[in-house]
């Protein structure tokens, strides 16, 4: 009984949070709304039973994708009037991209509700002694290896790409060295000349 | 006993057990807080609050009073939702990850199997208090402050990620009360030891990981010398510029909240947690709710010595400036702990020969 309230809690946070992505005035209130669908799509693999996941959603998605979408967005000088105007003009397209994403997943429902192949036959075995992030590793290490590991690459690839189109170096900037100035000695950065008294120093005199 | 393991029996037990933590780490945090000023305040042979109180213990109630009773002010311009909710996710974000934390023995509120994943998520959600009570201000210097602040804890957030999974590595669990509970015995088995005398050399990476934990927990919760969000002399205070009374206070108990978990994490990760660091036999003899409170007197022992470490760090380290700043997570912090993952997981898999 609990479950099935939170879930449908979870569910109406969710879908309300979606909607308001879309339809909020403020672009940085429609990533504030997208953080909150984020947040009840992990509360929703909670009960499904993979914390593992839905921790890393949580980690991943809110905690560092949805930092940079709004550092994005909270630096960009948006004209919202422009912004309502392409809401009626792309209204039909993203209604017929919703028409046939919901058919899919009624198609996909019946599917299941009549007892198709992904009814009951899980992929993955649960097992009750291993944990959820034991069964993930050992699935992912072993059987997907490859596509793992073609994976990393690939995010590599994307991380050097984008250093590369950011780094630049200045020409006239000065940078610090840090272990320049931890080397730095007192016997050759300073030098000790001793003055008569009484006649002061000259400048000719220290060089 | 059927009734404390209905499902009302143990929303009661679960309810009360929050209320008491909340409630410890609350009025824990006030003496914390006058202690933060008394040792910063040893440092520059001064006396430090002495005038509410004897030796001004009761200072932080009265500042409490002082900032409940004050005028909340909401600038004109500003994002009053945005506004108001950005202390208070801070402050919520404060207390919910004290959730997994094990006290002592079987005392802890929720005891995940994922309970460093969770705390990791929690903390990394912490900028949005800061980013959000940055841009809703609608002024310069609270945005700037924002924008520096998220940079910083997202950089940090990679190397307090990299060096967790070392210890993940070591103890072969997520679980913290698995993770504490290998720590037992001698002082060797903790974790900053290596985690027990076949794995001793291990402590030339561990030690010295749970250096760099520190660092970057005093990065994480913007404490001196990396309190650049709120770095006065050129940003006045950041992104609490425009913040007066309560939702100033609830910034500041969250920060010091967020501190407090940052000493209990690195006691429990690496320091043994409850684990006095010799045998505990005696304590066999004990009755179970006695051992307990012993064990939790050890925890604060070391959550306390962690404190008082970065209390005085506050006192005598000057301000990075930025550039250092980022330097250090990226260019030092993360190349580092990413070759004591390596390490450590070589050990685990070609000495301990562990699968």
């Amino acid at each position: 009984m609990i479950e099935a309230i939170a879930f449908y809690l979870l569910a109406i946070t969710a879908v309300f949070a979606g909607g308001a992505v879309v339809l909020s005035r403020s672009p940085v209130h429609s990533v504030l709304w997208l953080i909150l669908a984020f947040f009840a799509s992990a509360g929703l693999f909670v009960l499904l039973g993979a914390e593992f996941l839905a921790m890393l959603l949580v980690v991943v998605y809110v905690g560092a994708v949805a930092v940079l979408f709004l550092f994005v967005v909270m630096m960009l000088d948006v004209d919202f009037v422009k912004l309502r105007e392409g809401f009626t003009r792309y209204l039909p397209l993203a209604a017929i991209v919703a028409a046939i994403l919901l058919a899919e997943m009624i198609i996909v429902s019946l599917a299941v509700a009549s007892g198709g192949a992904a009814a009951g036959g899980q992929i993955v075995p649960a097992t009750a002694d291993a944990s959820n992030v034991e069964t993930i590793g050992r699935v992912l290490y072993t059987d997907y290896v490859y596509i793992f590991q073609a994976a990393g690459i690939v995010l590599l690839i994307a991380m050097i790409g984008a250093i590369v189109l950011t780094l630049r170096h200045k020409p006239h900037v000065r940078r610090q060295n840090p272990g320049d100035q931890i080397n730095r000695d007192r016997r050759t950065a300073v030098e000790i000349k001793s003055a008569e008294t009484g006649r002061g120093v000259s400048p000719e005199e220290l060089l | 006993m059927d009734f404390w393991s209905s499902p009302l029996g143990w929303t009661l037990i679960t309810a009360g057990g929050i209320l008491l933590v909340t409630v410890g780490i609350l009025i824990s945090l006030a003496f914390l807080l006058l202690a933060d000023r008394k040792i910063w305040a040893g440092v520059q042979l001064r006396k430090g609050p002495n005038v509410v109180g004897p030796f001004g213990l009761l200072q932080s109630f009265a500042d409490f009073f002082k900032f409940v009773l004050k005028e909340i002010v909401v600038p004109a311009g500003a994002d009053k939702v945005v506004f108001i909710l950005a202390p208070l996710i801070t402050f919520i974000l404060a207390f919910i990850a004290w959730a997994v934390i094990p006290f002592a023995p079987g005392w802890v509120i929720s005891d995940l199997n994922v309970g460093i994943l969770y705390i990791f998520a929690i903390s990394s959600l912490g900028v949005y208090g800061i980013i959000m009570g940055g841009w809703a201000s609608n002024s310069k210097y609270p945005f700037l402050g924002s924008l520096r602040s998220a940079a910083q804890m997202v950089s940090y957030e990679v190397s307090i990620g990299l060096i967790i999974v070392n210890v993940i590595l070591l103890a072969g669990t997520m679980n913290l009360t698995s993770i504490v509970t290998q720590q037992s015995g001698w002082i060797w088995n903790w974790n900053a030891f290596g985690g027990g005398l076949g794995s001793l050399p291990l402590i030339v990476i561990m030690f010295p990981m749970s250096i760099i934990f520190f660092i970057s927990a005093l990065a994480e919760t913007n404490r001196p010398p990396f309190d650049l969000p709120e770095a006065e002399s050129e940003l006045v205070a950041g992104y609490q510029v425009e913040y007066s009374s309560t939702p100033y206070l609830l910034f500041m108990i969250g920060e010091y909240a967020n501190i407090v978990f940052m000493c209990v994490l690195m006691s429990l990760l690496f320091f043994g947690g409850w684990h006095p660091g010799f045998p505990t036999d005696f304590l066999n003899g004990w009755p179970p709710i006695l051992a307990n409170l012993f064990y939790l007197a050890v925890l604060f022992a070391k959550t306390i010595f962690c404190f008082v470490m970065i209390a005085i760090v506050k006192a005598f380290v000057p301000r990075y400036r930025y550039d250092q700043l980022m330097r250090l997570g990226w260019k030092i912090f993360l190349p580092t702990s990413l070759v004591a993952v390596i390490v450590v997981s070589a050990w685990r898999v070609f000495v301990q020969g562990g699968a």
